[in-house]
């Protein structure tokens, strides 16, 4: 999962991935549409493929490059799950929060 | 999305954003005073009502904080899956109601910290308005393959990979 997270994290890794959205591409097409040469886009290419993100679909003479879901569905679980880990704590603590206030009001009620 | 300064805080969803290779912010708005807010961030008997995930099954197993600057603080839990892990640290800085500055190491089995271990530095600063508590907690790593690895055992997300870009990505594969 590190692996993911860290390719994600290149702006243009990233950029890659958003192209790739609208279906898979062949190598130099990406880069025409990024205005990134072939070497960088395949070096890109391979640490995204590494990371389960895309794969290469052969297709007549050409390698079409294309996002593999299963690879994205596994990060966004990951986020999802520490994500839910902070939401339910905040609610806990928000509850908290209302009854400190109560709590508060009727104590200064009672000093009065 | 982290709330900037001077913008009007309206979300009460939670927001992580890892702002460098080592830092990762995470913020929420309570409803509440900034004093009320400090005082169920550090105070035990409080901290053991809302830190463990009930809703997830988590449970507090033991929470101690002596909330003072070279004061310790360590909490013990029991995630519902079995098992039990540890945050433990020192406080470095308490002004309340407004910051609170504090190491955190992560314990995996509740037995001490690993040895050579490096601490988390911790900022968490409460900002009141209209009666109401932006909670931004900054974490520092002591590097970035720490942060990674931290990231790859459940935390958050890859630099510039905002949630709901993932959220529409997942959605445009479905």
């Amino acid at each position: 999962m590190t692996e993911a997270f860290a390719a994600l994290g290149e702006p243009n890794r990233y950029r890659i991935v958003e192209l790739l959205r609208g279906g898979p591409r062949p190598v130099n097409d990406i880069g025409g549409r990024l205005r990134l040469n072939q070497p960088q886009v395949s070096k890109h290419l391979r640490v995204l493929k590494q990371a389960g993100l895309v794969d290469v679909e052969p297709r007549a003479q050409q390698r079409l490059y294309a996002l593999r879901a299963q690879g994205l569905r596994q990060l966004h679980d990951w986020l999802e799950r520490y994500r839910e880990l902070w939401d339910a704590r905040f609610t806990q603590l928000d509850d908290l929060v209302q009854q400190l206030k109560q709590k508060e009001k009727s104590d200064g009620r009672k000093r009065r | 999305m982290a709330a900037r300064e001077g913008e009007p805080v309206l979300t009460r969803r939670t927001s992580f954003e890892r702002v460098s290779d080592r830092e990762l912010v995470i913020a929420r708005t309570i409803d509440g005073p900034a004093r009320i807010v400090f005082d169920a961030w550090t105070r035990p008997e409080h901290v053991r009502r809302w830190w463990a995930p009930q809703s997830l099954g988590g449970r507090m197993v033991s929470c101690d904080a002596e909330v003072r600057v070279g004061g310790r603080y360590r909490y013990v839990l029991e995630p519902g899956k079995g098992g039990r892990f540890a945050f433990s640290g020192e406080y470095t800085e308490i002004t309340p109601p407004s910051r609170l500055v504090y190491t955190a190491f992560f314990e995996p089995t509740a037995s001490g910290p690993m040895p050579g271990a490096a601490a988390v530095m911790v900022t968490v600063t409460f900002e009141e308005r209209d009666g109401k508590t932006h909670i931004r907690s900054r974490e520092l790593y002591p590097s970035k393959e720490v942060l990674d690895g931290a990231l790859a055992t459940g935390m958050e997300r890859g630099v510039h990979v905002t949630m709901d870009q993932l959220d529409e990505l997942v959605a445009s594969l479905r």
